[in-house]
């Protein structure tokens, strides 16, 4: 039944308010920033910026490749970071904000694949071969989807959160060896443009790309909070239907 | 253990410490997972890798280098092209191949040939796939100077 979990699971959903009040006048604000801010970059990448000396006019798709790649990554970071902060202090919402994360961070990490795979074709002639990044990338998503079904059975079946929790610290191991995988082994794709070094992307492209990088994590932050509030409504509207079914019985 | 007989540590520290542990053990199996799989995950062989540890002749194999400048020549049929590929020591193989080029495929860049060694020390590629560096420059700068560049950066902005 998991009843039992589960109610000690909505002891700290006690009191949400505070959050919930952050989220609803965080949401738009994100929204609003991240909307603005990608499509001014993808136009400016689309409209003003020259074509590059050797892919020519295919190099405009790094300004969504890129970030898709960034937030990919990052999403599991998210999901990581939850669920230590989860696993430590015990905090619901640090469990839900992980379970938050991972859709988001799927659909980010199969949207580079693709992105890439069509700027593959053009530029080095193949839509995928099977190198380390392209790889290492590939198990993201199947991690992903690992992490999905897992919170969701959790979930249904009412046994433990700390389970897709220890999941997600484990599959944060892809992390660095995706970031270093093109560094280790010789590799199809390029080594990295952006070092602590600097950066060997000229900054007429550098410029627009930073800026769809922060638009596009503003639109995945605002996913964030907006999966955020829905699994808490969702839990809500079942603590409340549980409470009506039990009182029923009680009456009758 | 003493951590747990001592009650001055709160649990969550101790959760902490456990999970960081726990961390600190994951990355280094990981890391030693990627360390056993060093060579073995590399997607090409260096000219070098070949020089040193020559493949049999006719084991399909994988390439990969950069285009030797100067060195692209198309041979006597008219549909074959030569050229070299070096590694990072300088050491180069001679390559064939009959087919349509990449777009990328230049003198001083990239390259990944799928193919097998002949006899002779040539060879033979039945596909090429160009590889593209890490440098992302704009055409119309490329051999400019520093003050040209401004001038053209301002140019383009202003439109």
């Amino acid at each position: 039944m998991g009843i039992g979990t589960r109610d000690k699971d909505m002891h700290g959903f006690a009191n949400p308010r505070r959050f919930l009040a952050l989220a609803r006048r965080l949401t738009p604000i994100l929204v609003g920033v991240g909307l603005a801010a990608s499509t001014a970059a993808i136009l400016w990448g689309l409209i003003a910026v020259p074509p590059d000396r050797l892919m020519g006019e295919t190099v405009r798709i790094i300004f969504i490749h890129v970030p898709t790649a960034w937030l990919g990554m990052a999403g599991w970071g998210t999901i990581a970071g939850a669920s230590l902060a989860f696993i430590v202090w015990r905090h619901p919402l640090a469990a839900l904000a992980a379970r938050a994360a991972a859709v988001p961070g799927a659909v980010f990490t199969a949207l580079c694949l693709v992105t890439g795979s069509i700027w593959g074709r053009p530029t080095w002639g193949t839509w995928w071969v099977w190198d380390g990044r392209l790889t290492s990338m590939l198990i993201l998503l199947f991690l992903y989807l690992a992490y999905i079904a897992l919170s969701q059975a959790v979930e249904r079946e009412g046994a433990s959160a700390r389970l897709p929790a220890i999941f997600g610290l484990v599959g944060a191991v892809n992390i660095p060896i995706i970031n270093r995988s093109v560094v280790w082994w010789n590799s199809l794709h390029q080594p990295p443009s952006i070092t602590t070094g600097g950066s060997s992307i000229d900054g007429v492209f550098l410029w627009p790309m930073l800026i769809a990088l922060i638009g596009f994590t503003c639109i995945f932050a605002a996913c964030v909070l907006m999966n955020m509030r829905a699994l808490l409504a969702q839990t809500q509207a079942e603590a409340r239907l549980r409470r009506r079914a039990m009182e029923a019985e009680a009456g009758a | 253990m003493s951590v747990t007989s001592n009650s001055t540590l709160a649990p969550k520290h101790q959760r902490l410490i456990l999970v960081l542990i726990a961390l600190f053990v994951l990355i280094a199996a990981g890391l030693l997972a990627a360390w056993g799989l060093r060579s073995q995950a590399d997607y090409f062989y260096l000219p070098e890798d070949i020089a040193e540890n020559p493949p049999e002749p006719g084991r399909a194999i994988r390439l990969g280098g950069v285009v030797q400048n100067g060195s692209i020549r198309t041979l006597n049929d008219g549909v074959t092209i030569a050229f070299a590929v070096v590694g990072r020591e300088g050491n180069a193989v001679p390559v064939t191949y009959r087919g349509i080029v990449p777009d990328l495929f230049v003198e001083g860049s990239g390259v990944i040939a799928n193919g097998r060694l002949a006899e002779g020390g040539t060879f033979e590629a039945e596909t090429l796939l160009a590889k593209h560096d890490e440098n992302y420059t704009p055409r119309e700068l490329e051999g400019l100077s520093d003050e040209a560049m401004h001038e053209v950066l301002e140019e383009s902005a202003a439109q």
